[in-house]
């Protein structure tokens, strides 16, 4: 069995702090983490490999620095790490970067097999659209189970697997044929950075496949050049959604501190005593 | 994503704005998908309405929902509401294929009615549906998606300006869709206003036929299993919140905020850490990635604030905050600061309310 995750190297947010004058952002020094929601997704793959045999492959498109975010990957026990970096990709929307992860998810296909499964967290938190994972699905043609709170019955033989997905009122269980593109909702526990050294012995090993890859030449998936890359540029210059401008936001902090507040403070106070 | 630099703002746009070529130009209207499950519609659903009535009449277009769903009362139902809620018209997709969600079926479902009627403009809400539904559609349409906005407004020159919060909250950027149709946005439940309803005949409906058999929808539903009423949080729509943080120290603690809650007539709630850590279930986080929260009083216990919390409890109307720690960032937006251990703080608070409340007017308190 082939497992594709796909990974994001995002800012930490919880240390992202917003300068207390001019009410922006404050991106320095802020250090990149793995996306949360992405661990969930890495561990539901490496428990499938685990109980099945196969190979889980990390994919990523970001900068040359989204190498540590694979490295780490590699470490809790993922088998080979792609890295899909060009400049093009900057600033890409989400129907571009559906583009370029699925051009890339097919190349890792004619490469190493084609997946049969393709894990994503439910969203990230530095974009928050959770719309990456549903168009990849699209542009690959296939099925997709998105907000996946836990992987059922998988066989291998007939083709199918089972999930229960989260929906506003319940609990949906679903079958669905392989391969298919699947969500990942948050657990309770996550277990993968603490099993991180199941990988640690094999680090040598795995993180030389990534060197071989990038020797390969294909550490842009689809490169400057080949027809990807230019049927991307048009794609990403179309849809130009986060292309717009950008326009700080003064936070007007105008709640009313009236009445009620005073009534509660006072109130509260004497609770307190 | 560049710095904000507002000089470079409209020549960046200016730049990219292209005649709409000729194939789009036919796109007219605002359009809603009124999202229902299980017989029920989503009240994000009647938010969107609200919402996408102003961009209709600022264009000077109609407003269309469309109801997608089985065959039957539920779904003629839906379609008579949304008149209520301002459509002009609504389109209907019902097919008992469509009884549960299902990724394929309401995919075509969708893409069918936007490239037989063409809307201009098409909101979903950005729900676990409308999510799984809206970057599917986006993709097969191949048209720009702007995902949970918190204001959408027309541009002088009909252009939809869909303004979303990055970087956690602290940075507003607007998005255009310029040369793509529809201009398609998801907006999250309790952002947008919800309209008066008004008692309104129903008007023109738009039967559209699914055109699939069974058969040809890979995905199955061997089972649904609701939510019991009682662990259903209503965590969004509650009046009064209370919640705690990791300054609660132990999951043991966090009963003093049920406990609380439960004197007050409140809902409980979290910050992410507790539900990383496995104290309460990933329904009761409050916060950018769990529910956005608009209640009358919202009581936060030990939550430090952080941005991502911040983006999810500011449309509170007084927000308290107890935090050991006077320099938690929860202090520069909340309205009322104790600073002190929660620990200690909450049994207090909840003795002294049980005392002053009676059964009676904890209802009150509520309303």
């Amino acid at each position: 069995m082939h497992i594709v995750v796909c990974i994001k190297q995002v800012p930490d947010s919880a240390q992202i702090r917003v300068h207390p004058v001019t009410n922006t952002i404050m991106r320095q020094g802020v250090p990149t983490i793995i996306n949360p929601y992405d661990l969930f997704a890495l561990e539901a793959a490496l428990e499938l490999r685990d109980k099945f045999g196969g190979e889980v492959t990390v994919l990523t498109m970001g900068p040359p620095s989204a190498e540590d975010s694979l490295r780490k990957a590699l470490t809790y026990g993922a088998d080979r790490a792609v890295l899909l970096t060009d400049r093009f990709f900057a600033g890409a929307d989400t129907l571009a970067t559906t583009y370029a992860l699925a051009t890339a998810i097919r190349k890792i296909g004619e490469t190493y097999g084609a997946p049969d499964i393709i894990f994503t967290g439910k969203q990230t938190i530095d974009g928050d659209t959770a719309q990456v994972g549903p168009g990849v699905a699209k542009r690959l043609g296939l099925l997709q189970l998105t907000y996946v709170a836990r992987i059922g019955a998988l066989d291998l033989v007939g083709r199918t697997i089972e999930a229960e997905r989260r929906s506003e009122g319940g609990v949906q269980i679903l079958r669905t044929r392989l391969p298919c593109l699947i969500s990942m909702l948050e657990r309770a526990h996550r277990q993968v950075e603490r099993a991180g050294c199941r990988g640690r012995g094999h680090l040598e090993m795995r993180a030389a496949r990534l060197a071989d890859y990038r020797q390969a030449g294909v550490r842009a998936v689809a490169p400057r050049g080949e027809g990807g890359a230019d049927r991307f540029r048009r794609s990403a210059a179309g849809g130009s959604a986060d292309r717009g401008h950008f326009q700080a936001a003064a936070q007007a902090r105008s709640r009313a501190r009236g009445a009620g507040a005073r009534v509660l403070t006072g109130y509260l106070r004497e609770a307190v005593r | 994503m560049s710095e904000p630099t507002k000089a470079a703002a409209p020549s960046g746009r200016a730049a990219t704005k292209k005649e709409l070529p000729e194939h789009f130009r036919g796109y007219k209207h605002v359009w809603v998908f009124v999202e229902q499950e299980r017989g029920q519609v989503h009240t994000v659903s009647w938010e969107l309405m609200g919402a996408g009535r102003k961009l209709a009449d600022k264009l000077k277009v109609d407003l269309a929902a469309v109801v997608i769903g089985p065959e039957g009362e539920a779904t003629r139902q839906a379609a008579n509401e949304a008149f209520c809620y301002g459509a002009d018209l609504v389109y209907v997709v019902a097919d008992n294929l469509l009884a549960d969600y299902r990724n394929e079926s309401y995919t075509k479902a969708l893409t069918d009615v936007v490239n037989t009627y063409k809307p201009e403009i098409l909101l979903l809400g950005a729900t676990t549906l409308g999510r799984d539904l809206a970057g599917s559609v986006a993709t097969t349409l191949l048209t720009g998606l702007t995902a949970d906005c918190t204001a959408l407004d027309v541009d002088a020159d009909g252009s939809l300006a869909a303004t979303r919060p990055t970087f956690g909250g602290s940075l507003m950027c607007t998005i255009y869709t310029l040369n793509y149709r529809p201009q398609m946005a998801t907006v999250r439940p309790r952002v947008m206003q919800m309209p008066e309803r008004l008692a309104r005949d129903p008007g023109r409906i738009v039967m559209h036929p699914l055109g699939l058999v069974e058969d040809d929808i890979v995905t199955k539903v061997l089972s649904f299993l609701p939510d019991r009423e009682s662990a259903k949080s209503n965590l969004a729509y509650a009046d009064v919140v209370v919640a705690g943080g990791l300054g609660l120290g132990s999951p043991e603690n966090f009963q003093l905020v049920r406990q609380l809650a439960s004197v007050l007539g409140a809902e409980y709630g979290c910050s992410r850490p507790l539900v990383q850590k496995g104290w309460v279930t990933s329904d009761r986080q409050i916060g950018q990635t769990g529910k956005t929260i608009r209640p009358k009083l919202y009581i936060a216990a030990g939550i430090s604030g952080a941005i991502q919390h911040r983006v999810g409890v500011e449309g509170a109307d007084l927000i308290v905050a107890i935090n050991t720690d006077k320099n938690a960032p929860i202090f520069d937006f909340a309205h009322v600061g104790i600073i002190t251990d929660a620990i200690r703080l909450l049994p207090a608070l909840t003795e002294a309310f049980r005392a002053r409340l009676s059964p009676h007017s904890r209802d009150r308190i509520a309303s």
